[in-house]
């Protein structure tokens, strides 16, 4: 019998891997599609998302869901029974936790994405400067929205846990890459022990990529950039 | 306490949640804000983006205008539901809004903006993004179905700025997307839209005064 549940996906994907943590924190079972890179997109995919063409997608009951953030709402409102909530209850911690997912994507997420990219030093040192900031930022909503607790949504892994937490090992390689710290104890000692909470976690440390493989894969991208810029 | 909303007039953001605060009969006190000199309570409602607009509910700020709506939605817990109660129906339009997000002020913005080859590709993208956006209309009232909902709130405040688009970049919506057309006349039947939405030729006004600002002919 087909499995209900699909989830269309990459194994270097941050937001693949947020998809994963939840769906594994509500105890849902789910047939996982490993993606092609580049252009060889399968038929199923592009049916499913055929506006960005992108993982993660999942499918239930044969019906596309993308987008990360939307999908793992979704998971928090279809199985709501399987385990904690992902998402606050009260409206406006709801509210506060989507404004920071939103920062994530919108600005940390991509500040990343140029760390890894960077062409010249000057690039890389704008990225790094706004990644910086971000967890400047970061470490301050942290001590607000936790009041203390273990994790940004209180003694359980949460919405804004997950969306950040899926970036760690990432940070881990460009730290290596680029030879920066980033997750620096002494700046952002909260986050640090925080990060290491949420890495120790059992379904955390199932789905994490490995490192080395992760670093391998970053290395590998960037000889072909480096290929292609050269030509 | 109550509900303050920090905003600029013209701006489709706080048009949208406008809106949604019209549709749920929700009073407030509207703060126009001067862009150019922004004020302390902006800056501290919003020291993250410093932009508008800002929901101040109690004395909490909610900023992100599709984040406001949603809050709207979920506190003021009562018809009309822009979101509806099932999952799935929750999540496609949740979809489409950032969609609305994603594309539209960033490409209406290339359009009056530059000029030449790049004005021609915004022009394209801006057409094809209407096209996706019918389709997923279709032959539905609004995009929410019977019932006016978060992609309409979403996207009609940037119905106004179709005529700014058209004029800058020479096409015509109604040309190439009838049916979204269609869809904002009957949207401004309501009485939330009608309120809200300021004149095309005040809004190209506005776009006309921008170009001359960064210096677009």
């Amino acid at each position: 019998m087909a499995k209900e549940v699909k989830l269309l996906g990459q194994w270097v994907s941050p937001y693949v891997l947020r998809v994963q943590i939840a769906l594994e924190l509500k105890g849902v079972s789910y047939e996982y599609l490993e993606q092609q890179f580049g252009e060889n997109k399968s038929e199923l995919l592009l049916k499913s998302n055929p506006v960005y063409k992108k993982v993660p997608v999942l499918i239930h009951k044969d019906r596309p869901i993308c987008e990360s953030a939307i999908i793992l709402q979704y998971i928090d409102e279809v199985w709501g029974a399987g385990g904690p909530a992902v998402l606050p209850s009260d409206p406006y911690e709801r509210a506060i936790a989507c404004f920071w997912v939103s920062y994530i994507d919108d600005k940390f997420g991509p500040s990343l994405v140029g760390l890894i990219r960077g062409k010249t030093d000057e690039e890389n040192a704008a990225a790094a400067e706004q990644a910086i900031l971000g967890l400047e930022l970061l470490e301050e909503a942290y001590e607000k929205s936790s009041r203390g607790k273990r994790f940004f949504g209180g003694d359980d892994v949460g919405y804004l846990d997950i969306v950040l937490g899926s970036s760690l090992r990432w940070i881990e390689v460009i730290e290596i890459m680029r030879g920066i710290k980033l997750l620096d104890n002494a700046k952002f000692p909260l986050l640090m022990a925080w990060a290491e909470r949420f890495r120790a976690a059992a379904v955390v440390k199932k789905l994490m990529p490995e490192a080395g493989k992760l670093m391998e894969y970053a290395k590998e991208v960037q000889a072909r950039m480096n290929a292609a810029a050269a030509n | 306490m109550g509900v303050k909303l920090l905003d600029a007039w013209v701006s489709p953001f706080g048009q949208r949640v406008r809106i949604a605060l019209a549709e749920k009969g929700v009073e407030y006190e509207y703060v126009e804000e001067n862009l150019a000199e922004k004020s302390r309570l902006l800056l501290e409602s919003n020291p993250v983006h410093k932009k508008i607009p800002v929901l101040i509910h109690d004395g909490n700020p909610v900023c992100e205008s599709l984040i406001i709506v949603e809050y709207i939605d979920d506190v003021w817990d009562k018809k009309p539901h822009l979101l509806p109660a099932h999952p799935y129906l929750r999540a496609q339009p949740r979809f489409w809004a950032d969609f609305v997000d994603k594309k539209i002020y960033e490409c209406g913005t290339r359009l009056w903006k530059l000029k030449g080859e790049e004005q021609a590709e915004a022009k394209k993208e801006m057409i094809e993004i209407l096209k996706l956006l019918a389709a997923e209309l279709g032959d539905k009232t609004y995009f929410g179905g019977d019932a006016f909902g978060f992609v309409d709130v979403a996207l009609v405040p940037f119905t106004s700025w179709f005529y700014s688009y058209e004029r800058c970049a020479g096409f015509s919506v109604e040309a190439e997307c009838p049916e979204i057309v269609a869809w904002a006349k009957r949207c401004m039947e309501r009485e939330s839209v009608k309120k809200t939405l300021y004149d095309p030729e005040k809004v190209y006004e506005f776009v006309c005064f921008l170009k001359k600002r960064y210096g677009v002919e």
